[in-house]
């Protein structure tokens, strides 16, 4: 994802000649490098410095660039909060913040680089748009979104080598929209971010054991949240699960309930995060996952568990 | 000398004319933050009235890092005719748009702050802007040394000569005050300031912060290949006998009665 991200900068530094990368020592080295050469100008590393680089990007965006601050998700928003809220957010201004490693991808890095609740943080803030994409394909339309956006972004992704998940996908990206990825027509997985890999895994199960066919949804755009979409999947399927590497609180499942209450929905409605609990673990990313109750098996069990869950 | 002498002298009376409308606007509802407003009053005026391209389709930048300075910023973008006397009038109420901190998208606000530390990092923002793109402005901003305790003040310090913004100048309305006493007593290893800036690759003068002829000449004078910072030694309150060096007055409004004393005394400063 990262690699995706960095190309399609490279590619946007090439239409426009407002956007500017600040990173605060942590960088795509490889990929960044053609952004690098050609706009040696526009790539700005402040050093381990996270509150000057967003302050730094919020100057930038007010002589109308278009910043992307880039750096390790906790790091990117945690540090510098008061920055993105009041630098970027309180003044509206187009700055995308990019945290790598949302989630807890740095599964061997311990508790401090795991960003488990950066959507709730981020989705609180008043101006700002959350996005988290689920493969490197997705992560190039997002980016593209979030330079068209005139406003504070927050651009979630994963490390490197995820899978590709859209290249079949039903729907095409379109900012704001769920997107079907998979299609069927029982059983409905939401889910964002690279953890969307273990909903076609334990779809592809459950269809196999169940008979049911299983459809898995994106939901790439977390902020502005697509309710129409998702309050039509809840009315569309008898099952409908939500799948996310994010605290209880404040991510997708909360919200889906939410709207399944509002809209009346009469589905079976199951939501699965991490625990609300810090992580004092090391290991694979699987491995920390299954931790929190994240497995295909244990997806797989609770959807065909006929109801009362 | 003449020429200079009256510029002086015009500078003095527009800072007492400001000082009496900040006092002026006092009496009209509960105003805070007089005494740091007139701390910083010399150096946001010499900003303003004798440093900054304010004309022209790249005008210089002025930030209030200080925000809760403001009152000192609205008078004189009043006096410019940026802000009405409407807008003044309606200063921290219903209806207005001025508040005790200032609000980007008001005019001649550039940049929302009052939480302390933000305004180097958007300041920085802004001047390398302007270097990449090879624009000839300058980006000034008012800082307090209250302000300087922030450790972002001292990330965009180490940053911003690194990024060769020489477009920079930074002022420090350095009057030995924060909320709860002196900084010195605070923080003994606060002082002093010039030789830690310096450190940092600045170009760093220190002047008296009232005396608008030395603030230009420390700014006039600067070394081109860096960023610049002036510390202004200032008074916290300056020109009110009971507000110097007293720290209730960063939030108090004055009663009538020593509204009229103010008065007189700004008067007397004549």
């Amino acid at each position: 994802m990262r690699d995706s991200f960095a190309r399609t900068l490279h590619d946007i530094g090439h239409k426009t000649k407002d956007v500017f990368i600040v990173v605060a020592d942590i960088s795509p080295a490889g990929s960044m490098a053609p952004f690098r050469n050609d706009f040696p100008d526009r790539f700005i590393n402040v050093g381990v410095a996270e509150q000057s680089m967003i302050g730094l990007c919020a100057g930038l965006a007010l002589r109308g660039c278009r910043p992307f601050a880039y750096t390790i998700a906790t790091f990117a928003i945690y540090r510098p909060f008061e920055q993105v809220r009041v630098d970027v957010c309180y003044q509206n201004l187009p700055v995308t913040i990019v945290g790598i490693g949302g989630g807890i991808a740095y599964s061997t890095l311990g508790g401090t680089h795991h960003a488990q609740e950066d959507v709730a943080v981020m989705s609180a803030l008043p101006n700002m748009t959350v996005l988290a994409p689920c493969d490197a394909a997705e992560t190039a339309a997002a980016t593209w979104a979030a330079v068209e956006r005139n406003g504070p972004v927050y651009l979630r992704l994963g490390k490197a080598g995820e899978p590709d998940l859209t290249s079949k996908a039903i729907d095409p990206y379109v900012f704001g929209k769920i997107r079907r990825l998979r299609q069927g027509r029982d059983i409905c997985f939401l889910s964002y971010g690279p953890i969307t890999k273990m909903a076609f895994d334990a779809a592809e199960v459950i269809e196999k054991q169940s008979g049911a066919t299983v459809a898995v949804t994106s939901v790439h755009t977390l902020k502005p949240l697509d309710r129409e979409g998702i309050a039509k999947v809840l009315q569309e399927f008898s099952t409908v699960v939500v799948l996310e590497e994010h605290s209880p609180q404040g991510g997708l499942g909360g919200k889906v309930k939410e709207i399944a209450w509002e809209s009346g929905a009469k589905c079976r409605l199951a939501t699965f995060s991490l625990q609300d609990e810090f992580i004092h673990a090391f290991g694979s990313h699987a491995y920390l996952q299954e931790r929190h109750g994240l497995s295909i098996d244990a997806l797989t069990r609770a959807v065909l568990t006929p109801i009362a869950r | 000398m003449a020429n200079s002498l009256t510029h002086v002298e015009t500078a003095l009376e527009r800072c007492r004319r400001y000082r009496r409308r900040i006092l002026d606007i006092s009496q009209r509802g509960v105003v805070l933050h007089i005494a740091p407003a007139f701390s910083c009053l010399e150096l946001v005026d010499a900003v303003y009235h004798d440093l900054m391209k304010r004309d022209g389709p790249l005008p210089d930048t002025f930030v209030m890092s200080k925000g809760h300075g403001c009152l000192t910023q609205y008078i004189i973008l009043e006096d410019l005719g940026v802000l009405s006397e409407e807008d003044m009038d309606l200063y921290c109420k219903p209806g207005g748009k001025l508040g005790s901190h200032p609000d980007y998208g008001v005019p001649g606000v550039e940049a929302s702050t009052g939480s302390l530390g933000h305004g180097l990092g958007i300041a920085a923002g802004m001047a390398l802007a302007d270097r990449v793109r090879g624009d000839n402005r300058t980006v000034f901003l008012v800082m307090s040394d209250g302000e300087l305790q922030e450790g972002s003040v001292w990330e965009v310090m180490m940053l911003a000569p690194s990024l060769g913004l020489t477009n920079l100048v930074a002022f420090v309305d350095l009057n030995d005050f924060q909320s709860l006493g002196r900084t010195s007593e605070t923080l003994p290893n606060f002082y002093p300031m010039k030789a830690k800036v310096e450190a940092f690759g600045w170009d760093c003068r220190e002047v008296d912060g009232h005396d608008n002829a030395a603030i230009l000449a420390a700014v006039r004078g600067r070394d081109r290949s860096k960023p610049m910072m002036v510390l202004g030694r200032t008074t916290k309150g300056k020109g009110v006998s009971y507000m110097e060096n007293v720290p209730i007055w960063h939030y108090r409004t004055p009663s009538p009665e020593e509204y009229q004393q103010a008065i007189r005394e700004i008067e007397g400063g004549r």
